[in-house]
Formats: structure tokens, sequence, C-alpha cells
């Protein structure tokens, strides 16, 4: 669950869980947050938590609210940021899925007004936020490991149902044990690019015969298409574990330091030959 | 008539980097011009069952009741309404047959499935779709998204909480409000739309939407359309590199030519000697 860390000049006053769709902050006693300061406001600001996510609002105070260093009217907090209201700061903390439950956490859920599954109680639709919030819960959890996870229809507890009337498959087999590590882990993802990591050394092909001999080309983008359209068509993907060449159209495939390229992608390596629409060149690593 | 003569396709699933088995399914019947993608959820391991209950009920029962040659009798408007019919009827069907096993079945309780559907006829295009999965189209340079998705993310976005940049920083892009399967009854959400010679539709996983930028699968869609396969797997290996978090799957269908039915006994005539 998110949480605030309030603190004036650096001393830590008190922690507060985000539990509430709406936490009030405000210098009135009636506030989930209350800082008692003539710089705040009576109802200075409000923090709307929507599942994992919360947002920050100010109720229009005479002094403003800033995150970050910004004033704002309205912001989705994310981990880390610090609200300022006058002199106290408010630290927002929101770490709940980390890397090693991302896997789980990820998993796509349902979240749906109980008033379907139920008999619905007559209710005008608003597509006010407020009613939007109160309307959703989540209904299914991320998968336990226990493989017979009780129901909650009591039906389920009853000799196997008749058929049903259309033919379905039947159940699948017992599940395995749960595996929460794969056995052999697959390589970690790949770090973005951008972050951390080597990132990939900049290259160019340089046309080596042909009417545009001697111009080089750089490959900055992640697909970059050589050839003659409609005769003979490659593309150089560019990926976090270097540069590939796939043949796209053509009857016959270009070649690759006088092999043909066939239906598969190649790693590229530095000053390989590829001849392609009768045009040779040559890629290499910038310096 | 065939219609994989005027439609070129492609498709490819893979459970990504991070989850060891893949709980995506799809299927196309090309002749008849029906593409179908589900991504099961929910249930332990049961995702897989409600996903590939629905791509196979569902394409089946269209294949049986959306015949071409009966079709072809009827206005192309009375095709339209008739091919909104019946998938509402199917996709109606699916969500029985799954709701009903995962009562039944402790294992499968809580499984449900986002679902696309989509149908080629007289072009045009009729479009189903319940939860995240996505319909994209491209259209000359430009790439729009087809379908809305089902979701608590896009419900923010309509009502203006979120800007479409903070939503890519959401810890809320997992949940659907939309499902298959879960309920006695569904409600899909079904229109038709005008196709052109040289478009392109890819229908996808959340497993590719979120971890490909739009901009990305526009620029793979433009660079590599004359080949359908490799455009599929160059998506696909972008998610991958990218992350590959959830499972992976993506349709590409490239509308070569136009495929409109002929009418009026001259151009049946005619039709006879294409």
């Amino acid at each position: 669950m998110a949480k605030l860390i309030l603190s004036v000049d650096g001393q830590v006053l008190k922690e507060f869980n985000l539990s509430k769709e709406r936490t009030l902050i405000g210098r009135k006693a009636h506030n989930d947050i209350q800082i008692d300061n003539l710089a705040v406001s009576g109802e200075h600001a409000a923090i709307i938590t929507i599942l994992n996510d919360s947002f920050i609002e100010d109720l229009g105070s005479t002094n403003g609210t800033m995150v970050n260093g910004k004033p704002i009217k309205k912001h989705f907090l994310q981990n880390n940021d610090v609200v300022e209201i006058g002199k106290h700061k408010l630290k927002y903390f929101n770490d709940a899925p980390q890397a090693a439950t991302a896997a789980d956490f990820e998993k796509t859920m349902i979240i749906r007004n109980p008033a379907r599954a139920a008999p619905p109680p007559p209710k005008p639709a608003d597509p006010g936020l407020g009613d939007t919030q109160t309307n959703l819960r989540p209904v299914t959890e991320a998968p336990k490991p226990a493989p017979a996870a009780p129901t909650p229809a009591a039906e389920n507890t009853s000799p196997p149902a008749p058929p049903p009337a259309r033919p379905v498959p039947p159940p699948p087999p017992p599940a395995p044990p749960p595996v929460a590590p794969p056995p052999v882990a697959p390589a970690p993802p790949p770090a973005p690019a951008a972050a951390g990591g080597t990132p990939l050394r900049e290259a160019a092909i340089q046309v080596l015969s042909g009417a545009a001999a001697g111009r080089t080309l750089d490959l900055t983008k992640n697909l970059t298409t050589i050839g003659k359209p409609g005769l003979q068509v490659a593309v150089i993907t560019k990926r976090p574990n270097g540069y590939f060449i796939t043949h796209v159209e053509g009857a016959t495939y270009p070649t690759l330091n006088g092999a043909s390229l066939g239906g598969q992608a190649h790693p590229l390596n530095d000053h390989d030959l590829i001849e392609i629409a009768g045009v040779k060149m040559e890629f290499f690593y910038k310096p | 008539m065939n219609l994989s003569q005027s439609l070129q396709s492609a498709s490819l699933t893979d459970p990504g980097r991070v989850r060891d088995h893949n709980e995506d399914c799809i299927e196309s019947r090309p002749e008849i011009g029906l593409f179908v993608l589900a991504d099961g959820m929910g249930g332990y391991n049961a995702g897989e069952v409600a996903s590939g209950m629905a791509t196979s009920l569902i394409s089946d029962g269209l294949q049986d009741a959306w015949s071409i040659p009966e079709v072809a009798r009827r206005s192309r408007d009375e095709a339209k309404a008739l091919s909104e019919k019946l998938i509402r009827e199917h996709i109606g069907r699916a969500n029985n047959a799954i709701f009903t096993t995962s009562q039944n079945n402790p294992e499968c309780a809580g499984m449900g499935t986002t679902l696309v559907v989509c149908l080629f006829y007289d072009n045009f295009v009729t479009v189903a779709h319940i939860g995240d999965s996505r319909l994209y189209r491209l259209r000359g340079d430009l790439m729009e998204q087809v379908t809305r998705d089902h979701s608590l993310l896009q419900e923010q976005l309509d009502s203006g909480l979120i800007t479409p940049e903070e939503a890519k920083l959401s810890q809320n892009k997992n949940l659907v409000t939309r499902a298959l399967g879960i309920d006695p009854s569904v409600d899909s959400e079904i229109h038709v739309y005008e196709t052109q010679p040289d478009d392109i539709f890819v229908l996808c996983s959340d497993g590719l939407s979120d971890m490909v930028e739009d901009e990305e699968i526009r620029l793979t869609l433009i660079t590599l359309k004359t080949n359908p396969n490799l455009t599929v797997q160059q998506l696909v290996q972008a998610a991958n590199d990218n992350g590959g978090r959830d499972n992976i799957s993506a349709m590409l269908i490239r509308v070569t030519e136009p495929f409109g039915v002929p009418r009026g006994w001259i151009a049946r005539f005619k039709a006879l000697f294409r």
C-alpha cells in the first residue's frame, strides 16, 4: 500500500497509509492528515487513490500545493514524489510491485461492478470519478500457489453437475506443482537500452558500388530498410544485443559475405559485406 | 469466393520472456475472413483454458453459421447486420461454455478471457472486442487504435483523470472491466468498419501493446508491409527485446485488393470469369 511520510525541517512527524479512496489534507481537525499550521488551508488538498495509483489535487488552497518544487493543481503521484504544503513535506512511497512479484502482479485481472454479478439494484449511471471508485472492486486475486483455490460459489461442493448442453473441452490436466522461478531460469530480460548496461554501439553502412558509391547511411532507427522496393529489400534491425539483417521482399535473397541470407535473420559483424539488388555495401561500427 | 486471395495474413503467439506458459490463444480462418485472438486470465493456469475455448468455439461456430454462398444472396446491409448478430450470438455461447466450466471445475474458478474478433466480408470488417486486447488499423501512414479498451485505465483517460502520458506510468494497467466467461452474460462491443485496399489490421494482446510503443508498431507496419510474416515476428521480437513481461500475440491482415461481392446479374456473370 502506498504511504506518505510527513516531515517538517527534516524531522519526521508521522506516517500515513493511503488506505482510503479520498484522503483529505488540511488544518482543520476533520482532515485525515491534519497539519496544524496557519500556512495550511482548512481543507488544503486531497489524495485520490485508485488501487495502485494515487493522485493529489489542490482544493483551492490559499498558499498552494507544490510537488517536487513545482506548484500543481492536480498531479499523478509517482514513487518518491515530495509534496510541499507550506513548510511541511509529505514524501510519497509506492513500491508495491517490486520486480520479484512483478510477474504475478502484472497478470491481467478483472474488476467489475458487483451489481452486475448479483441482481442489480437500479442505479443511475454516473461517469463521475466518485461513482467509478465505489463501484469497482477487484474480483479475482493474482493466482495463488494452491491449485484448488476455494471457490466462492457454494454449488461447487455439490456432486458433479449434469453435463453442459454444449460440448466443452475437458478440464485441464492436474496443474503441475507451482514453480516459483522456472527451474532453468531464462536469460533475464535485457535492460531497456536506455537504462544501464552498455548502450549499443552506433553503426552505419557504406555503399561500395553503383551510383551511390561512397555514401554512408547511419543506422539510427530500430528498422532500416535497404535495397530496391519491388525488386529486393532487406531490413536491418537494431536490437539490444546487436544489429541483424533479414530478407523482406524479392524472389531472390541478398547475400552476406557471399552467402545467401535465406529466410532467417543474421547477426551483423563489423566489416560484413552485404550485396543487395546488385549493390555492394559494408556494415561497420562507428569508432 | 475465397477471401484469402484478397487478404494476406500472418500471425504469431509467444510466451514472452517471463511467463513459463502462454495464456494467449489465436485462431484464423482466412478463407472466410475470420480472425480471433484471446488473452486468458485467472484461475490456476486456467487462463489458457478460457482463451482456448473462446477461440475454438467462436471460430468453429462462425465457420458453420457464416456460410458465404448463403450470405451472398443478401444485400450488403443485411450481411452487415447478420455478421453482427452471429458474432454476438457465438460470443454469448462461448461465454456460457466458459462460465459453466469455471463453475463446475474448481481448478478453473474465476477464469476468463479478453477477446477480439474480426470478420471480413464485402469490403467491410465486423469487429467485436471485450477487455484490453486491441485492433489497430494502418491506413496510409496513419495508424489508429480501432478498439477502445474495456479497462480501468481507459475509464480514467475518458474521465480526464489521467493524461495519455501519465497513463504510461500507471500501475493499474492490468485491470480490465469486461471479460468473457466471468459472468452468466457478457456485453460485447461490436462495430462495422469499411475497409480499403492496402489497409493493414493488427489484432494484438496487451503483451504487445504494453511493451511496444504505438509509434514503433506503426513504423514496423510501414517499413515491413510487404512481408506480413516478418512483420509479426518483428513485433513479437520488439516486445521481447523490451522485456517480454507478458504473453505476446499479433495477427496481421493486409487487404491486398477490394473484396466486394458482385451484385446484379452482369457483375455475377463477370465474376465467374475472374
